[in-house]
């Protein structure tokens, strides 16, 4: 017997049992529609993060205050405890290799111009390095400067999207903003940037951090705080200078903090630590699925199996006829085996095309993003192959190994 | 011609079990079937006829004695070899039309050829073979039936149209005529008759007198043994001579 021929009556005898082959595919349906799926929405995350990181700007080193240790310690000396804003100057004026450094200050207020209330805008205090070290730029007007900074001078840059809804089409650039209580002017546009993991870059009002501490400080504890900045942004101009800048920063900030460098106040992390961080979390939820896709799969793949078994001893008799005009162990075994491998062939055909639609729909329906990774359209193809032969494999011996007088007496 | 021995069994011996528990079904039977004979083999229940058919037709192997077909000692041969004489050499008609279900008439007479390895023939050539094969019986009109939309006689003529497809030296019917009734019964044994007339080899197993006087020589077993051989007086086809 051929094997095209084998595919044939394979074919026939899937066709003649057409609910029942579909039911004993479902197992492999779902099983690749979750592989697929499983795998777009874990790409999709992954691409997500990796923008994310893209966006926080090249080549960063982030400084974070360590407040784990709580309680009065924090509070204990001037500068111990955490990082202050007089730090940020710092680094900037004594780190070798440093092309920019800037801090953050978030506020939300309501915002009055033109007219127009916008509530809960997000104000965000910052440098005049934050543009060149977060990679914006300036759409019309300027970004303030180190003086109207060290001023507290009231002015304000204005995120894309939120001078859109502020001004509509006028240009905003001299014109006022009322934030909360404090009357702003704005100096300046910001390209549009686009929203990126969950921050609208465009919607921000962009203000000095020395204002954001004076006027919009959220709570009495964090006015408490003073300058302090929970985390400070430096932009190095190499990245084969990273180690050294990272160095540099240790030992100033901790001669700046008064503590030891083995029992440091603050962490330095670069972005290839959270590049790496996220890699392994990754691989850690990619093995996850890869176990998840692998149970449904073998589930599948012993329905299969339950399903020829019942199949073959329905068909005892066709067997017996097959082998009485001359079809040999080989014959039979290939016939059933063919049997098992089309089911879950069509099966992973089926799913195939459930997982990409599904993939889609979720994309297009959640606030989740997935990719389609061609690789997973193989590996989910390719394993529903293999469970096929593995589970058919039993029951086509089983098949084959029948005695050609028994199985001609079967009822 | 009519002296060539297609079957010669030699002292065939068929023993189930071990030891104490064994039970010969066939206990030293030796026959001869010339070319071209019409042979019934009869005997009551437990006789051995089942099981010297089987024999005779490759399904099993005898546990002592040799089984000459077609001048090939068939007795100890393979699985697979056994398969391949199945297929080329002997075609069977089983009381229940043993018909694939749900499959037409020509597929399944074109079954035996999609075993036949020595001579492997193209979908439209055994398509047309099939095809003339069922118009041979009688079933030209019925080609794409399936089993179950054709009646006994009917479908046993399917059965006869595959078992003749691939030209066997030998047609082993057993019961042929046991799940019908008496006209349909006759009408097959004609066929079988004619298909003898034209030169075929044919044994039937049977219990029913009315089907083995349709032959030339009767072969009566009991208890495993031969007991009796009847001449018919139907004269031998091909040489007119009595058997």
């Amino acid at each position: 017997m051929k094997p095209t021929e084998a595919i044939q009556i394979a074919w026939e005898a899937i066709n003649k049992n057409k609910i029942r082959s579909l039911l004993t595919m479902l197992g492999i349906i779902i099983g690749v529609a979750a592989v697929i799926m499983v795998i777009s929405i874990s790409a999709g995350t992954e691409a997500t993060i990796s923008d994310q990181i893209t966006s926080l700007g090249s080549n960063l080193i982030f400084v974070t205050a360590n407040f784990g240790r709580g309680g009065p310690e924090a509070f204990r000396g001037s500068n111990s405890g955490g990082l202050v804003f007089s730090d940020a100057q710092a680094i900037a004026d004594q780190v070798n290799g440093v092309s920019g450094v800037t801090v953050e200050q978030g506020a939300t207020e309501t915002i009055k111009a033109n007219n127009v209330t916008l509530t809960d805008v997000s104000i965000l205090g910052t440098t005049p390095d934050f543009p060149t070290v977060r990679d914006m730029t300036i759409a019309s007007g300027r970004y303030f400067t180190q003086e109207e900074l060290d001023r507290k001078q009231k002015v304000a840059v204005l995120g894309y999207s939120l001078a859109t809804s502020l001004f509509g089409d006028t240009d905003p650039v001299g014109q006022y903003v009322t934030v909360g209580t404090t009357r702003l002017v704005v100096i300046g546009v910001m390209e549009k940037r686009g929203s990126v993991g969950g921050t609208d870059f465009d919607a921000r009002l962009y203000t000095p951090i020395t204002v954001v501490f004076q006027k919009f400080t959220p709570s009495q504890f964090a006015r408490f705080l003073g300058d302090r900045v929970r985390l400070i942004y430096v932009k190095i101009d190499d990245p084969k200078q990273m180690e050294s800048v990272v160095q540099q920063i240790t030992l100033l900030l901790a001669k700046r903090h008064n503590v030891s460098t083995d029992n440091l106040d603050f962490s330095i992390t670069t972005q290839q630590d959270i590049i790496s961080t996220q890699e392994s979390t990754t691989a850690a939820f990619r093995s996850l699925l890869a176990w998840v896709a692998g149970v449904s799969l073998l589930v599948g793949g012993i329905g299969i199996m339950n399903i020829m078994l019942v199949s073959v001893t329905e068909r005892t008799r066709e067997i017996g006829i097959r082998q009485s005009v001359g079809a040999t162990a080989e014959d039979i075994r290939i016939q059933f085996l063919a049997e098992a491998l089309l089911i879950s062939i069509v099966g992973g055909l089926i799913g195939l095309v459930v997982g990409l639609v599904g993939s889609w729909l979720f994309g297009a329906l959640s606030s989740m993003r997935t990719v389609i990774v061609p690789s997973s359209i193989l590996l989910a193809f390719g394993s529903a192959a293999t469970v096929g032969i593995f589970f058919g494999y039993y029951p086509a011996n089983k098949a084959a190994q029948l005695d050609p007088i028994e199985a001609l007496r079967y009822e | 011609m009519s002296g060539q021995t297609i079957i010669e069994t030699i002292d065939l011996k068929k023993i189930y079990g071990m030891g104490d528990a064994s039970v010969a079904a066939l206990n030293g039977v030796s026959l001869q079937i010339k070319q071209g004979e019409f042979v019934a083999i009869i005997g009551p229940s437990g006789s051995g006829k089942s099981t010297l058919m089987h024999i005779l037709g490759c399904l099993s192997r005898p546990t002592e004695g040799r089984y000459i077909l077609d001048n090939q000692d068939v007795s100890e041969l393979d699985n697979k070899q056994l398969a391949a004489i199945r297929n080329q050499k002997i075609g069977f008609v089983f009381q229940a039309y043993n018909l694939l279900p749900r499959t037409t008439a020509l597929k399944n007479v074109m079954l035996p050829l999609t075993y036949d390895r020595a001579d492997h023939k193209t979908p439209q050539e055994s398509e047309k073979m099939a095809r003339e094969m069922l118009e041979k019986v009688g079933l030209g009109n019925r080609i794409d039936h399936e089993p179950q939309e054709l009646s006994g006689g009917q479908q046993q003529r399917v059965a006869i149209a595959r078992a003749l497809i691939n030209n066997p030296v030998l047609l082993i019917a057993d019961e042929p005529t046991g799940n019908l009734d008496s006209h349909s019964g006759t009408e097959i044994m004609n066929l079988l008759d004619e298909i003898h007339q034209q030169g075929a080899t044919i044994v039937v197993v049977t219990h029913d007198p009315v089907v083995a006087s349709h032959t030339q020589r009767t072969i009566a077993l009991r208890d495993g043994q031969v007991e009796k051989i009847t001449h018919n007086g139907k004269s031998h086809p091909q040489t007119g001579e009595p058997e």
